[in-house]
């Protein structure tokens, strides 16, 4: 890799197996600062498997990952990997049910996280500010109130991705943020997370095709655990073999 | 910074918890003391120290609900923290006895010499002082649970099998506290206290100041309980709670949320067993005991954990329920208290105070709407992050 610009995300001969299943095959991928990465694939090619490496849930068997050239990731916990600047939005939508939606989205904005400056925490007016600007983007002003638990599926998808944005991360990791919404909130969410790459680096992991093409973004095609196409969502589609171990199926 | 965490801890009902527990403070010790005998109401001399048990009772189911209420840590070895604060205590108490006990030493206690101590052993020298037996009351129990927390939450010990270490570490204790060669009394404890900072424990002056003690500590403990629910630090405890990998993805050190939370119960639950040996005259390794712990659960379970009034409901309800039992029905008991726990886990799952917040109505509401979605009226389960 370039010592003087290195990517903000590598990957280099990832391995990673289960009971000796590799479900990450000698991995390698790459994000740039401020890019919007789209991965797809077949159900079970390790697509949330790698972003469990990423972010520190899963410790590979071999290979390296790197974060800003130098950080190490497969040596950090998910807490200090959380603190570097990685998000993550869960494929199972999780926001804290028992909290209002407010609630969650100061529980993720970008503040130490020790125990006592939690316990000590006042929110500033910038707090506040910052929180009431996120819960517009994620059109959520009029639920603040309420517990997460009574948002709708779609409702909590965006909770987690407002969440992600309170949490100000350099890089986001989004897994199936459009499952199981409307096609309208669906459009909806492809603008909001171009809108998010605009500022900071995203990979979006989804199956919806037409999402893909609103997001317009590079498109990465893992399968079996290993890359097997790259490029624009025209180049890979028209690949004969991402046609025969995904898109034609 | 500090004055607005502490202001608070003031919120809502909470002002109103800690007024009536500090009238109550006031109003027994003094109906006790200058209303005079036979008036309708006085509280009477063997009522005091009774009712200023439950009060170290609440205080521990207080703390438990700390880390099981709102941290999801179900510790089934909570009465361990109790007898050692308790210990302490009594160590205290003991020393005071002074050349008053049978054997007429003046340094070592009646069991010492009973069982041919020449000296006194090295980690009972300093507990003559009150204020050294003071810091040891909340060291001690603080302490191990530091030590225990800081090994199982970094291994991400959790659920049950976190709940059968803790029970296991109170086993433990009991076995060694049984034994004579520790140097605690063995089988028998520590008893026959003479006097508290210079005051007659069988008292009724002591036994009421012992028991407006107990009142002001369990309203001290219920505003540090509150200052911590009542903050950021508190939602996190909820969010380690409801789902714990997903706040370790927020970036939350959730084993250090975890031990500051244990860490603060065992102390509180220390304090509350050091209030509690002078008012019951013993503290004996039977305070150890698994079944202990597993009633101060019950008790939260049925006041209501996640809640802060919960507990001290739970803890005066049962252990008045138990005082009465064990006066009129006593082989009953243990079946009463088993019925109880059941009923409430299957028709109160947020206990009775849990219940009465949500008021009829809307548990009715609830009731019905639970049916028409399969039947499932237990509180939601928390979810793990995928
Ligand atoms: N912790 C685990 N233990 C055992 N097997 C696992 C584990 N995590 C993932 N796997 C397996 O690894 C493979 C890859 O799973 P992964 O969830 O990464 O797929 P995916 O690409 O995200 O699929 P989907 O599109 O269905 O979400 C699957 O076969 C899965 O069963
Ligand atoms: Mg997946």
């Amino acid at each position: 890799m370039d010592q003087n610009h290195p990517p903000l995300l590598y990957l280099d001969g990832v391995s990673v197996s289960f009971d000796g299943f590799k479900a990450i095959n000698n991995l390698s991928l790459i994000v740039q600062h401020g890019e919007l990465q789209a991965i797809i694939g077949p159900n079970g090619a390790g697509k949330t498997t790698m972003m469990d490496i990423v972010t520190g849930k899963t410790r590979p068997d071999e290979g390296e990952v790197f974060f800003t050239g130098d950080i190490d990731l497969t040596r950090l916990d998910e807490a200090a990997i959380a603190e570097l600047g990685i998000g993550r939005k869960f494929q199972k939508p999780t926001v804290f049910e028992s909290h209002t939606v407010w609630d969650n989205l100061e529980l993720a904005l970008k503040k130490p996280r020790g125990v006592f400056s939690a316990w000590f925490y006042n929110s500033s007016k910038e707090d506040e500010e910052r929180l009431e600007e996120i819960l517009a983007t994620i059109r959520l002003t009029v639920r603040r109130d309420e517990l997460a638990a009574n948002l709708s599926h779609g409702q909590k998808q965006w909770l987690e991705i407002g969440m992600l944005l309170a949490q100000d991360p350099k890089l986001l990791l989004v897994d199936e943020p459009v499952a199981g919404m409307t096609d309208a909130e669906t459009v909806e969410t492809a603008r909001l997370l171009k809108e998010i790459a605009a500022s900071r680096s995203v990979i979006v992991v989804e199956h919806d095709m037409s999402f893909i093409r609103d997001l317009a973004a590079r498109v990465t095609v893992l399968a079996e655990g290993s890359v097997l196409a790259q490029g624009s969502l025209d180049h890979v589609s028209a690949d004969p073999r991402v046609i025969e171990s995904y898109l034609g199926r | 910074m500090i004055t607005k965490t502490l202001l608070r801890a003031f919120d809502g009902k909470a002002i109103w918890v800690v007024a009536i527990l500090l009238i109550i403070a006031v109003a027994v010790p003094a109906s006790n003391l200058y209303l005079p005998v036979g008036h309708p109401l006085r509280v009477a001399n063997h009522f005091v120290p009774l009712f200023g048990k439950y009060l170290t009772y609440a205080m521990l189911a207080l703390a438990l609900d700390l880390v099981w209420g709102y941290c999801g840590i179900l510790s089934l070895g909570h009465g361990a923290f109790f007898a050692l604060g308790g210990y302490a205590m009594g160590m205290y108490l003991m020393r005071q006895i002074g050349d008053r006990g049978v054997y007429a030493n003046p340094i070592l206690p009646d069991f010492m010499v009973f069982l041919n101590y020449q000296e006194l052993p090295w980690f009972w020298h300093g507990f003559d002082m009150f204020w050294f037996a003071a810091i040891m009351v909340v060291l001690v129990p603080g302490l191990l649970a530091f030590v225990f927390g800081w090994f199982a939450f970094r291994s991400r010990v959790t659920g049950v099998y976190l709940s059968i270490i803790t029970q296991a570490m109170t086993y433990a204790l009991l076995l060694a506290f049984f034994r004579n060669d520790m140097g605690f009394g063995g089988n028998n404890g520590l008893t026959d206290f003479k006097d508290i900072l210079g005051a007659p424990l069988q008292a009724d002056t002591t036994r009421a100041a012992l028991f407006a003690a107990s009142a002001i500590a369990l309203a001290l403990a219920f505003i540090v309980c509150s200052a911590i629910v009542n903050s950021k630090l508190g939602k996190v405890l909820v969010a380690v709670r409801d789902a714990e990998s997903r706040t370790r993805f927020l970036g939350y050190r959730v084993d250090n949320y975890k031990l500051f939370a244990f860490t603060a119960s065992a102390v509180m639950a220390g304090i509350a067993g050091a209030l509690y040996v002078p008012q019951v005259g013993i503290i004996n390794p039977g305070e150890f005991a698994p079944a202990n712990s597993i009633e101060i659960v019950i008790w939260t379970a049925v006041g209501g954990r996640g809640t802060l009034v919960g507990p001290i409901v739970g803890a005066v309800l049962v252990n008045a329920g138990k005082s009465w039992f064990t006066g009129v029905w006593p082989e009953f008991w243990l079946f009463a208290l088993g019925g109880l726990f059941v009923a409430v886990t299957l028709f109160l799952p947020k206990g009775i105070v849990g219940a009465l917040t949500q008021g009829w109505t809307a548990l009715k509401a609830r009731r019905t709407s639970a049916r028409a979605e399969g039947g499932s009226d237990i509180a939601p389960e928390p979810s793990p992050a995928e």
